[in-house]
């Protein structure tokens, strides 16, 4: 079975540095990661692999930096990692981008499967999996919890939802979208460790993948970003230090100073 | 201190670290309480190849050595120093087989064990038989084809676990510790049986049973290297793996150093933290200074080891008999830095201590090592008059 796995590459939200004179991110230090629902999907790769045989190619649209993260895919089980980056992708939202990763997956060809995650955790739409079905014509089951079922042109997956779950079945190749019940992700090895190290990740362009470029980036974007802002939030902190029961007094005392009522 | 370990040894490092961070540390606690066997982890460690770390690569291992051995055992104790004896001890009945056995006998156990698939073991001490090997009871009586063995032994580090034994037994008894030879010994070979587990003062998440051989037959090509070679066997088999258990001293060292450091800088007591009193501070640094030390001692001689040494038992020994002594010191500074709260089940340090004995017991206590190293100071000083 050969199966295609998309990760994305997100900020470690609890690493994320904010410069104190500009209140903006601090880019450069803030740690990327793979999108923790990545991980289950990945995983959920290896397992059908070991299970069924065949290959797993990992791949992602993103800035050349993501190569890291496609080799740590490999250090858990993946074959290859290939990474779509090119000016004309970026700015794209889900709709551009899941042009970008048809285009790409059609240049792999041949694959029994696709594994997104349920959402990326910064963009959070959870759109690019069922789009890109959509695009490469083929079924999909989104949040699956279990595959109950596998053959080589046919899967019968849970479906999570909000009250249970949905027994879906459909042919192959298909996309599934998978939520982090589903499995539990193991460690690198050191083979597979070894193996990331030498890894050669392939790097492809628009005009590699064939991509039309009114369909891709900031051009293929329907959706603009217009305007990000933090809402203002006035909150002056202050820290106050001391033993336990120094603090404790001193908070109190604060308290009372400021005439909020403290319920005894 | 930077050990200018090698890429591959950092990778080694790292990946334990973070199974020992993840895995061991979360359970550690349950693990002890429960003395339950830590069959996840072991699997865990199996699938990351850390199995196979000090194998060579034609027996389906990583072809590092005792270095990338106890790189692992460290790490691994931080968190859990019962979870890394039974992954060292299975290196412990592993590495006789790498020394002394046929390539069929590599070809047909190795493989399984740096894959983790089996765990093996080794043993040797009996109830009459501890510091003093040559007090082994155990007999290996040669019937055509087969040895027959008959005897107890005790206080076996993955008992009933393990699938794969190395045994000392006496088939001479005659020629005294000359007559002994060393044994493969299969989990399911019928007369093998398994005693009670032992409840213990420390590494409780870790199996210690009595091993029993009942009329135990065993095809006669099992004997690892030679009649007679089996105090041979066991020697330089401890040579090779009591830096390990330098290593597991170190790790346990260097768990208590990093909890009391951390706690030292957040306890208050008179207004201040504990860590503004110079009396914390001078322990603190000298527990530092000791697990450095002890940790260069055991790299130094794992190196030596690897790099083809002939002879470093002395060495071997100094590794082990320092590192103890400073895992037990250090433990139980940890404890003092944490005063109360160190002697209470829910702060982690009085396991590190109790955990922390063993390695002054445990592959020879450390008087034997004493003995072991004078020995070769005697020897040493003796062939230069
Ligand atoms: C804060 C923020 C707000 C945004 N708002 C919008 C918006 O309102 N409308 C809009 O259309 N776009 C928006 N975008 C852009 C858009 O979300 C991303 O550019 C798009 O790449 C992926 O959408 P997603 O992050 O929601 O992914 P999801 O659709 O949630 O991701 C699901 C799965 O698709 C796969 N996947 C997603 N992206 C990639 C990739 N680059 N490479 C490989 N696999 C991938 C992964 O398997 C992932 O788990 C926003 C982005 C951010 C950071
Ligand atoms: C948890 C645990 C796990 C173990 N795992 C294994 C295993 O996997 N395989 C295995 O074969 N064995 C194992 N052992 C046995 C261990 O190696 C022995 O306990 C150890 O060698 C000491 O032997 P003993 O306990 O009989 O002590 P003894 O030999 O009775 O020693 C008692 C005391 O006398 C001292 N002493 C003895 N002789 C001398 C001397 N000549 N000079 C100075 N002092 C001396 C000792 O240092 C000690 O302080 C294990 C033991 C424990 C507790």
């Amino acid at each position: 079975m050969n199966i295609i796995v998309c990760i994305k590459q997100v900020p470690a939200t609890n690493d994320v540095k904010i410069n104190k004179d500009t209140n903006t991110l601090v880019r450069d230090e803030a740690q990327s990661v793979i999108n923790p629902f990545d991980t289950y999907a990945v995983e959920e790769g290896v397992r059908l692999k070991e299970a069924t045989g065949g290959k797993i190619t990992v791949i992602s649209m993103g800035i050349p930096k993501v190569a890291d993260i496609l080799k740590e895919c490999i250090a858990v089980g993946a074959d290859d990692g290939i990474l779509l980056s090119d000016r004309a992708f970026a700015g794209a939202d889900t709709l551009a981008t899941s042009a970008a990763l048809a285009a790409g997956i059609n240049k792999i060809g041949d694959y029994d499967i696709i594994i997104c995650g349920k959402q990326a955790i910064d963009g959070d739409t959870g759109q690019v999996g069922p789009e890109l079905a959509e695009r490469l014509g083929i079924p999909h089951i989104t949040c699956v919890r279990k595959i109950e079922e596998i053959k080589e042109d046919y899967i019968r997956a849970q479906r999570m939802t909000d009250f249970g779950y949905e027994v879906i079945e459909c042919s192959l190749p298909a996309v599934i979208t998978v939520v982090k019940e589903i499995n539990e992700p193991r460690l690198p090895s050191i083979k597979g460790m070894m193996k990331a190290k030498k890894a050669v990740i392939p790097v492809w362009t628009a005009d590699d993948v064939g991509a039309d470029k009114d369909k891709i980036g900031l051009r293929g974007s329907p959706t603009k970003v217009i305007k990000t802002f933090t809402p203002e939030i006035n909150i002056n902190t202050e820290i106050i230090d001391g033993a336990p029961e120094e603090q404790a007094h001193k908070l109190v005392e604060k308290l009372l100073q400021l005439q909020i009522k403290v319920p005894v | 201190m930077d050990y200018f370990l090698t890429e591959e040894q950092q990778m080694i490092k790292e990946l334990a670290a973070r199974i020992a961070d993840e895995k061991v540390a979360p359970v550690a606690r349950e693990l002890d309480e429960k003395e339950e066997f830590p069959y996840e982890i072991m699997k865990i460690l199996a699938e990351s190849d850390l199995f196979g770390v000090y194998i060579p690569e034609e027996y389906g291992g990583l072809g590092g050595g005792i270095t990338e051995q106890c790189l692992v055992i460290e790490e691994l104790s931080r968190a859990c120093a019962g979870v890394a004896v039974s992954y060292a001890a299975s290196g412990l009945g592993c590495t006789p087989i790498l020394l002394f056995g046929t390539e069929e006998q590599k070809q047909k156990y190795v493989p399984d064990i740096a894959a983790g698939k089996k765990l093996a073991a080794f043993a040797l001490t009996e109830a009459n038989a501890g510091s003093d090997v040559s007090g082994i009871q155990t007999m290996a009586v040669k019937d055509g084809d087969y040895y027959i063995l008959n005897g107890t032994k005790q206080w076996i580090t993955n008992g009933g676990e393990a699938d794969v034994y190395v045994v000392l037994a006496v088939t001479n008894r005659s020629k005294g510790s000359r007559g002994f030879s060393a044994f493969i010994v299969e989990k399911d070979t019928p007369g093998l049986s398994f005693g009670k587990k032992e409840k213990k003062l420390g590494i409780r998440a870790s199996a210690t049973r009595e091993v029993i051989f009942t009329d135990c037959r065993i095809p006669k090509e099992n004997i690892l290297g030679k009649e007679g070679m089996g105090f041979i066997v066991a020697m330089k088999n401890f040579d090779r793996t009591r830096p390990g258990i330098g290593a597991q001293a170190v790790g346990i060292a260097q768990g208590a150093l990093d909890y009391a450091a951390s706690y030292a800088h957040q306890r208050y007591q008179f207004g201040q933290p504990i860590s503004s009193f110079q009396a914390i501070q001078h322990m603190l640094a000298d527990m530092a200074t000791q697990t450095e030390a002890a940790r260069a001692l055991v790299y130094a001689t794992a190196r030596m080891i690897d790099a083809g040494a002939k002879d470093f038992s002395k060495e071997s020994s100094m590794a082990k008999v320092f590192a103890s002594d400073v895992a037990m010191k250090v433990t139980t500074d940890a404890v003092q830095i944490l005063g109360g709260y160190g002697y209470m089940r829910d702060y982690p340090v009085e396991k590190m201590m109790r955990d922390a004995k063993i390695t002054q017991i445990y592959e020879g206590t450390n008087q034997i090592q004493r003995n072991i190293i004078a020995l070769e100071l005697i020897k040493q000083y003796a062939s230069k008059k």
